[in-house]
């Protein structure tokens, strides 16, 4: 188990973390989410001792860390451009930690993580050679060679384009579960973090401002930034909250309610009333911009059926899953 | 075509001065080596080749240079370490300081040597007075900043994560320093190896001076021979192999550094404080440190020394033309004779260099372009594999007759040390141009700016600095070039270098006081162009 209790790194007597506390259970997946400069990636080096800790205490399974070099925290590193060492072959890349321990049957190991990530065949191909995704890849099963006590991704995914960084970070959720892997990935991307890891971590400004499972900070975000950081569209307060959370059914907020752009759905009848302001048509659904009524210009979406345009006054409904309510920051 | 018509044009220049102040006296003295009485004559050269003594000094050559190579990498690569990678209070200080000996003059690094090992030096107990050991010393001291600033470069833009990813994966310092980083800097270290090997092997003023009559490699004996001796074709002969042989080592050099792979990610990380694992590196600077600063400490030292006290009558002396007539000039006249020559080798190396630089650095259109420009740049480094007195040689024994008479021109020992220093010039400029993104130039065409504005726009801004440090570089390979200048420069028309060797030929100690003082002058003014050279931070600068 991984533990942080109020760590604090800092660049020249500039805090790039600050008071970071979070602790890993074993075969979770915790993503750290920020945006870049959160510090997370700081965190993340801390992490696998690439960085001293200026205070708090980083520690595995109640052993403190502080004084053991990277090299013997058992921690694996996979970098966002996946670092393979270009003057070795692939099987030598993968094995490469292997070599170090003297472990029998390399060899076979090797082909074993391959086929792991799917890469069966490509033992003597150069790193120069591979494309973006396949790099990733065997940079995922050098990293998993040694069966790493705790696996360390820097935004594994961020360097490959978007088609590519979907499949593979499902495939990469499929290889961590498998191999029973404790993985802690930083990465500012939520789609990223929602489709990887099982736990996450915001963090802001060198700090960790809410962390928990993945699904509960999804619903519950903390403050209104975390709120629009992890993908609400709109952030409301007061009586505009109020108007939102009564359309929804539900008690009025003490705090703000946050909404996503899908939250308002256009429909016959809906509790909610407002002026089209603007329509844009997607593949799979029309999105509005709309003035609605006591709470202000709102997101919406409509069927692409219902060809509403601008000007005209439609009413619609609260989807109550797609709105949070986000305590008040005093 | 019309591309290729523009690049011989702007080649024109330089390689008609290549041609007939390079390639025609290179020419004449292999010419010189394989005609004996006016008739083809090839066994002639393999008679000289034979000779117990030839093998000797060729023998003596190889290996003294394969040991102050080994010397200067085993000193250099962990120093560059230090240097490069760690931060320190001084660190740039130092790191120019070590950069200086690089272009002392070699004959005041010889004059340094004795002065320290010498019978009645501080370190004259050891007994390394003319011996190998001495030689092997003053080959490092040189070559230590070679290897310092190559190995050095190529570490500091090491991308740093390569060795944190395996560190992570479980390796060891040592072993990410075995699996990985020095695979990394292995190009560096093998350019730059070679490229001392090179220098150590045409090394002329260390050998001259501390070899005294034991010890000849290839190029003191080349000087014995045409000199003393008189023996023009076992010169020749000799020069002939030595230029085989370099050619051939450049040649694999080149190979070498191609292998070097330009599209390396590059995060460098910010170098942090030495720890108790860099002792190694901290024990090798320090013995770099001791290496560099003892010979110059005990040059400046004797140079005070007068009789039993301290003073500074050598220093005075300088304006006289020493004891027992040992010159026919002041010392002072031949420190004018040589800035005024640098000055002329300065801009003309420039032009010659700024030319070849833009000529090899344009991007080809075509294989023949680009295998034109290949020759282009292989050529203009033949200077670097042909030794100076070869050069000086052949200048004396071509140039003498109409219409290419110029063995009066005061021209001929700037234009010699000129190219000398081009190779140097051309491989400080060429990286820099290279480095321009070849689409900002086109950007500055489509938006109307025409060749020489396109030039004055892009690459100007990217070159001025480039171009001071190559002038620096260029005025200090002047003021201490002795090789050449020893064949070509007149006796009342004597440069520095010429002026210190004549001294230490001569006996009384006012003339040796008086060798020292210059020395000390000498090597003040190549350190203070070479310091600010420094201060220009070019990171090409002395990349071969």
């Amino acid at each position: 188990m991984l533990s942080l209790q109020d760590v604090s790194v800092s660049y020249d007597g500039v805090p790039a973390v600050r008071d970071a506390s979070l602790s890993l259970d074993d075969g979770h997946v915790l993503a750290v989410l920020g945006p870049s400069g959160s510090g997370k990636s700081t965190l993340l080096r801390a992490i696998a001792g690439l960085e001293p800790v200026a205070a708090g205490r980083l520690s595995w399974d109640d052993a403190d860390l502080a004084g053991v070099p990277t090299h013997k925290r058992g921690f694996a590193l996979m970098f966002q451009d996946g670092q393979l060492f270009g003057h070795l072959t692939v099987a030598r890349n993968v094995g490469y930690a292997l070599r170090l321990r003297r472990t029998p049957n390399a060899a076979g190991r090797v082909r074993e993580l391959l086929a792991l990530v799917g890469l069966e065949g490509y033992e003597d191909r150069l790193p120069a050679t591979l494309s973006g995704g396949e790099r990733q890849r065997v940079a995922l099963a050098r990293s998993l060679a040694v069966q790493p006590r705790l696996l360390l991704l820097d935004e594994p995914l961020s360097a490959l384009d978007a088609g590519l960084r979907e499949r593979l970070a499902a495939d990469l959720r499929d290889i961590l579960r498998e191999a029973g892997t404790t993985a802690l990935m930083v990465t500012h991307d939520q789609e990223e973090a929602f489709a990887v890891a099982d736990r996450l971590a915001v963090m802001r400004g060198g700090r960790i401002v809410q962390q928990g499972d993945i699904a509960e900070v999804w619903r519950a975000p903390a403050d209104p930034e975390t709120a629009l950081f992890l993908g609400y569209a709109h952030v409301l307060e007061g009586d505009h909250a109020h108007v939102l959370t009564r359309a929804a059914g539900r008690p009025d907020a003490a705090g703000s309610v946050a909404v996503r752009r899908s939250a308002l759905v256009v429909a016959d009848a809906g509790p909610l009333t407002g002026k089209v302001v603007s329509a844009r048509v997607t593949p799979v659904q029309i999105r509005l911009r709309v003035d609605v009524d006591g709470a202000g210009e709102l997101d919406a979406v409509a069927r692409l059926d219902a060809r509403p345009g601008p000007g005209d006054r439609v009413s619609m409904v609260v989807d109550a899953s797609r709105i949070a309510v986000v305590p008040e920051v005093h | 075509m019309k591309r290729i018509a523009t690049l011989v044009g702007l080649a024109a220049v330089p390689l008609a001065v290549l041609g007939v102040f390079f390639l025609l006296p290179v020419s004449g003295m292999i010419g010189e080596g394989f005609v004996v009485d006016g008739s083809f004559d090839p066994g002639a050269v393999a008679d000289v080749l034979t000779r117990p003594r030839t093998v000797r000094v060729v023998w003596f050559t190889v290996w003294s240079a394969v040991a102050g190579t080994a010397v200067a990498v085993l000193l250099g690569v962990p120093a560059a370490h230090l240097l490069h990678r760690r931060a320190f209070p001084g660190r740039r200080a130092l790191r120019a300081a070590l950069l200086v000996p690089f272009v002392l003059p070699t004959v005041v690094v010889g004059v340094a040597f004795r002065e320290l090992i010498g019978e009645a030096g501080p370190l004259g107990f050891l007994g390394f007075d003319g011996s190998a050991v001495a030689i092997v010393a003053g080959l490092a001291f040189f070559n230590v900043a070679v290897v310092i600033r190559a190995v050095g470069a190529a570490w500091e833009s090491l991308d740093a994560r390569p060795a944190e990813a395996a560190a992570a994966l479980g390796a060891s310092p040592a072993q990410v320093f075995r699996t990985v980083t020095l695979p990394a800097l292995r190009p560096a270290i093998v350019s730059a190896a070679s490229v001392v090997f090179l220098f150590c092997a045409t090394a002329f003023g260390v050998v001259l001076t501390l070899g005294g009559l034991r010890y000849s490699s290839v190029e003191t004996e080349i000087y014995l021979l045409t000199t003393n001796l008189l023996d023009l074709q076992a010169a020749a002969a000799l020069s002939i192999v030595q230029l085989l042989a370099i050619t051939a080592l450049l040649l694999v050099t080149n190979r070498l550094r191609a292998v070097a792979d330009p599209t390396l990610a590059r995060s460098t990380a910010r170098p942090h404080r030495p720890t108790r694992g860099d002792w190694p590196s901290l024990l090798s600077t320090g013995l770099v440190v001791v290496l560099v600063g003892l010979p110059v400490a005990a040059l400046v030292v004797g140079s005070l020394q007068v009789g039993d006290g301290w003073g500074l009558d050598n220093y005075r002396a300088l304006t006289t033309e020493g004891s027992r007539q040992a010159l026919l000039v002041p010392v002072t006249h031949a420190l004018v004779t040589s800035l005024r020559t640098a000055v002329d080798a300065t801009w003309m190396s420039l032009t010659l260099g700024l030319l070849v630089a833009v000529v090899v650095t344009r991007r080809s259109h075509s294989r023949a372009e680009r295998r034109v420009r290949g020759l282009l740049d292989g050529l203009f480094m033949l200077p670097l594999g042909v030794s100076a007195v070869t050069l000086g040689f052949g200048f004396l024994i071509t140039l003498d007759e109409p219409p290419l008479d110029f063995r009066d021109s005061v021209l001929l020992v700037p234009i010699a040390q000129a190219l000398v220093a081009l190779p140097l010039v051309v491989r400080t400029l060429a990286p820099a141009l290279g480095g321009v993104d070849d689409r900002q130039r086109q950007a500055a065409a489509s938006l109307g700016a025409g060749p020489l504005r396109t030039f004055v726009s892009v690459d100007l801004p990217v070159l001025w600095k480039p171009l001071l440090a190559a002038a620096g570089f260029a005025f200090a390979v002047s003021l201490g070039e002795f090789g050449a200048t020893s064949f070509l420069a007149r006796d009342e028309n004597p440069t520095m270098p010429i002026v210190i060797f004549h001294l230490i030929g001569h006996p009384g100690a006012m003339n040796y006081g008086m060798a020292l003082a210059a020395s000390v002058v000498l090597a003040a003014t190549t350190a203070v162009v070479m310091l600010v050279v420094e201060r220009l931070r070019v990171p090409s600068l002395g990349a071969f």
